[in-house]
């Protein structure tokens, strides 16, 4: 088990948009997680790497790391949980003002303080692996959005993260660059990297996970293999769900 | 008779006229602007950025003991008249027994200046950076000062290029000001030359088309700044 949660809740003021929940990452594993607009999927994401802070809950990693988040953890403590995962956005968010490359480098060199030489290697390498190779001395406003959000992928990769955050990663891009992206994903999947991935890409999901969590209102009403609940879900709420979008009128 | 203490001022006399004063007047007005005038704007400049920079932050810090001073001292400065600013450090402190030279005074006004109103450019600015960008750079790995550096004031400095050329601008023609705390720049160089030989208008229009050359030639420069700039940011 990479990362276990129990009892993560979090609150915008009077709005419970997390109530009590569970989850387990395990190491090298994919997990989907799925829902309505507001379920509160992003929150949970952001709450696994610290932008946003439980009020409640205790994460406990397999290196011994473990934060209880009934009292408010410290800055140290904070910033290692930050250290711990790479984030993908849904809007890419590269530094407009730095090249692909130096997107990718920035976090290795600037945070990490690891030799240049060998960063501008690495950080090659995963452009290359993420098809950009060619592409990475331009700035992003000269890149499509699904070669941004490859850029992004790699500049996640970059700090060597334990574990992968994807929000929507596609949900910004034009249909046809969608493919491209989730290919990436894909291959990362091969490469057993553990990722956490909030997606409505049904055929996508049922692909790539392991396991794939369906949330509703705050709650994770259903959790458990792709074919199960992508298949054959047992809630009324997951099927209203999937038949939505899977058949959108 | 208006006191003549100035080297550069000995050929003009009274009976120059047209022309002959024009082109007698140049070089004192000249030699104004670049010993206090254009010296007077830069140094303001630069000082009242660093300052400009320090205030923004303190003003969107959290805690109140750095936001209260900042908020004063940039409602301070914006809500009196520049060259009541003057006054109070030229004039007011010797009566503290502080005295400043001319020169350092007007330094002292025109910084405080460009510090309160670059502030807000630099304030609006960082607040119009996404905060995506502030989370990018956490995610990285990177500590709240850390982002600020390297990656929401490098991208605001971009943004306010534009206001803070405007400024700038505003700034060289206000260091005319200083002609009144007897700093022999550019339009106390006018205005000596105008008390000796009478002719207010040629001297002052001449004085006039000097400023306007120099703001002329700095909008050139802010129009080559920003579209170096503009190769960067997005379309
Ligand atoms: N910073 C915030 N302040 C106040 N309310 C917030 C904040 N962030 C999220 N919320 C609210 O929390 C709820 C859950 O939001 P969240 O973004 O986690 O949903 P989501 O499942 O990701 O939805 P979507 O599919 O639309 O992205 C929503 O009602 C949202 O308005
Ligand atoms: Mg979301």
């Amino acid at each position: 088990m990479l990362l276990s949660i129990k009892g993560l809740a979090k609150s915008f003021g009077d709005l419970e948009v997390l109530k009590n929940i569970d989850v387990e990452i395990e190491k090298g594993k994919v997990l989907s997680i799925m829902g309505p607009s507001g379920s509160g999927k992003t929150t949970m994401l952001r709450c696994l790497n610290g932008l946003e802070q439980p009020d409640k809950g205790i994460f406990t990693f397999d290196d011994g790391l473990t934060l209880n988040f009934e009292n408010k953890i410290n800055k140290q403590e904070a910033l290692k949980l930050r250290r711990k995962a790479g984030m993908v956005f849904q809007s890419y968010n590269l530094f407009p003002h730095k090249t692909a490359l130096e997107n990718v480098t920035e976090g290795p060199i600037i945070v990490q303080k690891r030799n240049k030489n060998e960063v501008n290697q690495m950080a090659e390498g995963l452009l290359e692996k993420v098809g950009l190779k060619d592409k990475m001395h331009l700035y992003p406003h000269q890149l499509s959005g699904g070669q941004q959000q490859r850029v992004g992928i790699a500049r996640a990769l970059a700090i060597e993260p334990d574990l992968m955050l994807f929000d929507e990663p596609t949900s910004a891009l034009d249909p046809e660059l969608i493919g491209e992206v989730l290919t990436v994903i894909r291959d990362l999947a091969k490469e057993n990297w553990t990722m956490a991935i909030v997606t409505h890409e049904v055929q996508f999901a049922s692909q790539v996970s392991d396991e794939v969590i369906f949330m509703d209102d705050g709650y994770i009403v259903e959790q458990g293999p792709p074919e199960e609940i992508l298949k054959a879900p047992k809630e009324k709420r997951t099927q209203q769900f999937l038949d939505r979008i899977l058949n959108p009128s | 008779m208006f006191p003549l203490n100035n080297m550069v001022l000995f050929s003009i006399t009274g009976d120059l006229q047209g022309w002959e004063l024009f082109v007698n007047s140049l070089l004192p007005m000249f030699l104004g602007a670049i010993k206090y005038t254009i010296p007077l704007t830069l140094i303001s400049f630069t000082l009242g950025l660093v300052l400009a920079l320090l205030t923004a932050i303190m003003r969107l810090s959290k805690s109140p003991i750095l936001r209260v001073p900042a908020v004063i001292y940039v409602s301070a400065i914006r809500g009196t008249p520049l060259l009541v600013q003057l006054f109070i450090i030229f004039y007011g402190l010797p009566s503290l027994n502080i005295t400043i030279d001319p020169f350092p005074s007007a330094i002292i006004a025109f910084s405080l200046n460009v510090g309160a109103y670059a502030s807000e450019i630099i304030r609006a600015s960082i607040l119009s950076i996404s905060k995506g960008q502030w989370e990018a750079g956490y995610t990285i790995g990177m500590t709240q000062n850390t982002v600020l550096k390297r990656i929401i004031i490098p991208q605001a400095a971009r943004v306010s290029v534009p206001p803070l050329s405007n400024t700038f601008i505003s700034l060289v023609k206000d260091t005319s000001l200083a002609s009144l705390i007897l700093v022999t720049e550019l339009f106390r160089r006018a205005q000596e030359i105008a008390a000796v030989t009478y002719d207010f208008m040629l001297i002052y229009i001449e004085a006039a088309v000097l400023y306007w050359i120099i703001c002329f030639l700095l909008s050139l420069v802010q129009q080559a700044l920003e579209k170096h700039l503009e190769r960067y940011t997005a379309t």
